[in-house]
């Protein structure tokens, strides 16, 4: 922190107290855009959640009443309960997937692992809206999927993936695995790659095998890689939307509707203001609690 | 480490499976765009069939609405970018009364959920008529730009030397020239990530879209894509090709820059 100040600290500080204003002026055209079009709506999200109103007439003071109203809807309850189970898809399988995979490709020093770190980040930067086109077409009917399980022979568990009560859920959360899975690994290769040699070395010496090496040395090394993994994965689970209103609209029925597609049917299609940001303040909520949760656990020693 | 050859052999069965299971999907989606229309085109005998890019182009609208997205790209990303090298340069180099309360604030703008604060921001851009046009769209991804960004340039900037610095200081250099002249040059690879990161989550956007432009007139190209689905059922091929011409900018820029984007999203990640 004293980094450079020694003799000109005192000039330096004393000219920043007669300029106090500098830094806020480099400030201000970030702040103000900030503050308009992100700070501000979210104060007014909380105010309008309070309300009851359909977006044109007039709006009516209701209290909590909407909040209670996301207790007592049960379309809503299904929206928060599939967002959970969203979380396993995006979050869960991913870093289990991941653990496995970086852990596997760090003990080996295979060639290709940039190429391959390359192909597995891909779905990262593809628009979400492309990924759920794509997936749509290998879920239909008659699509990939469904062509290759009948030529080896399991042609029984052929289903329209995407219009079934049962696995749609599990089917659009297969297309998050899909889409996270890679992120993570690369996240979780960076931490194991900068365990030290000599822990493993000194771990085969005692004779401990794979498995112990990996909990033993490995996962203790790359906690914090893996809370900032689940940080990011179960954040992006919650605020599901491009891929549930591209794939299946919240359906068949309400089979996979989520907190982020309830917000905006209510809003602009039913208008139900004031229901959907109440949604939206909750989610905020839930999104806050879950940063602050997954990084306590991760800081504990 | 020295692992055996039967280990060895199993991580590359392991490494071409996971690469497999990723480029399958992308497989499928390409060589549908390359397939025929329908059973008719695919009796007269082909199997290649690029005439579908421009027949997409043409029926979709992409033209239209690819202009719509780089001009909205431009817009948020030059916007944001500016003033996040300027907060970040403030909240990195500057001590002053206030600076981590500011950016626990911009903190906070990476965590929250676009949908939380889109709903009254479009009722209120409706009232002073910024809905359906080019700055209602790019007004809340500019805010949302800027909390990464200014978090990305802070970071950058706590990091670059306080010597140099010192020395632009001691040759009577004002904070401004400090900044264009010796701290964004050398931080261009910093910059460019950021650069590349906004354009990225500008061009992909969805949600923003959709809500600000209800009327359509500021169709960016991932909402040209999803109203084509809804549109055109007739065979998947022209709209297999949309697909890929959407997608097709960015995935471009990752083959080529793909170090920036890996960089950027896992130590963008990582907060302190």
């Amino acid at each position: 922190m004293s980094d450079g100040t020694t003799t000109i600290g005192r000039s330096a500080s004393r000219r920043s107290a007669r300029s106090a204003w500098v830094p806020w002026a480099y400030l201000a055209p970030a702040l103000l855009l900030y503050g308009a079009f992100l700070l501000f709506p979210l104060v007014r999200a909380a105010q309008f959640s309070l309300f009851e109103w359909d977006g044109l007439g007039a709006s009516t003071f209701v209290g909590f009443d909407n909040y209670v109203e996301i207790l007592a809807d049960q379309r809503l309850r299904e929206a928060f309960w599939h967002a959970l189970v969203l979380v396993f898809f995006y979050a869960v399988l991913p870093l289990v997937i991941g653990l496995l995979l970086a852990s596997l490709l760090t003990r080996a020093q295979v060639r290709g692992l940039g190429f391959f770190r390359s192909v597995i980040f891909l779905p990262q930067v593809i628009a979400m809206v492309v990924v759920a086109v794509t997936w749509r077409q290998i879920y239909a009917p008659d699509g990939p999927l469904n062509g290759f399980l009948r030529m080896i022979g399991l042609g029984s568990l052929a289903r329209p993936w995407l219009g079934d009560y049962v696995f749609t859920l599990p089917a659009v959360g297969l297309i998050g695995t899909w889409v996270c899975t890679g992120l993570v690994t690369v996240l979780l290769m960076a931490g194991m790659s900068r365990v030290p040699r000599e822990l493993y070395e000194a771990a085969r010496l005692d004779g401990s095998g794979p498995v112990r090496e990996f909990f033993a040395i490995t996962l203790p090394m790359v906690r914090g890689e893996i809370t900032v993994a689940l940080t990011l994965t179960i954040v992006a689970a919650l605020k599901t939307f491009d891929l549930v209103y591209v794939t299946t609209s919240g359906g068949p029925g309400t089979s996979t509707t989520v907190p982020s597609y309830e917000i905006y049917r209510r809003a602009f299609e039913l208008g139900e203001v004031g229901v959907a940001t109440a949604v939206g303040v909750v989610l905020t909520l839930i999104v806050f609690a879950i940063n602050g949760v997954v990084n306590m656990i991760g800081d504990r020693k | 480490m020295k692992v055996s050859p039967i280990e060895r052999g199993a991580n590359y069965v392991v490494l071409v499976a996971f690469a497999l299971i990723v480029l399958g999907p992308v497989a499928v989606i390409v060589s549908l765009a390359f397939g025929p229309q329908s059973a008719s085109v695919a009796r007269e005998g082909g199997w290649f069939h690029p005439e579908n890019f421009p027949e997409a182009w043409e029926i979709g609208r992409f033209g239209q609405y690819m202009l719509t997205s780089v001009v909205v790209a431009v817009v948020v990303v030059v916007i944001s970018v500016l003033a996040s090298i300027l907060a970040g340069y403030a909240l990195g180099t500057m001590r002053f009364r206030g600076a981590t309360v500011m950016f626990y604030v911009f903190l906070l703008g990476i965590m929250v959920p676009t949908e939380a604060f889109i709903v009254p921001l479009y009722f209120d851009l409706r009232v002073v008529g910024l809905t359906n046009t080019v700055w209602g769209v790019a007004a809340p991804q500019i805010a949302m730009s800027i909390a990464f960004g200014t978090y990305w340039m802070r970071t950058y900037f706590r990091t670059s030397s306080r010597a140099l610095i010192d020395a632009a200081r001691l040759d009577g250099a004002g904070s401004m020239r400090i900044l264009w002249q010796v701290l964004v040059p050398i931080g261009r690879p910093a910059i460019l990530t950021l650069v590349l990161l906004t354009f990225m989550w500008t061009w992909n956007e969805f949600l923003i879209p959709l809500v600000m432009s209800p009327n359509g007139s500021v169709r960016t190209a991932p909402l040209g894509l999803a109203f084509f689905q809804g549109q055109y059922t007739q065979g998947t091929a022209l709209l297999a090709a949309g697909a890929v011409m959407v997608a097709l900018p960015v995935v471009l820029l990752y083959v080529f820059l793909q170090r920036h984007f890996i960089k950027g999203m896992i130590e963008g990640a990582v907060r302190e």
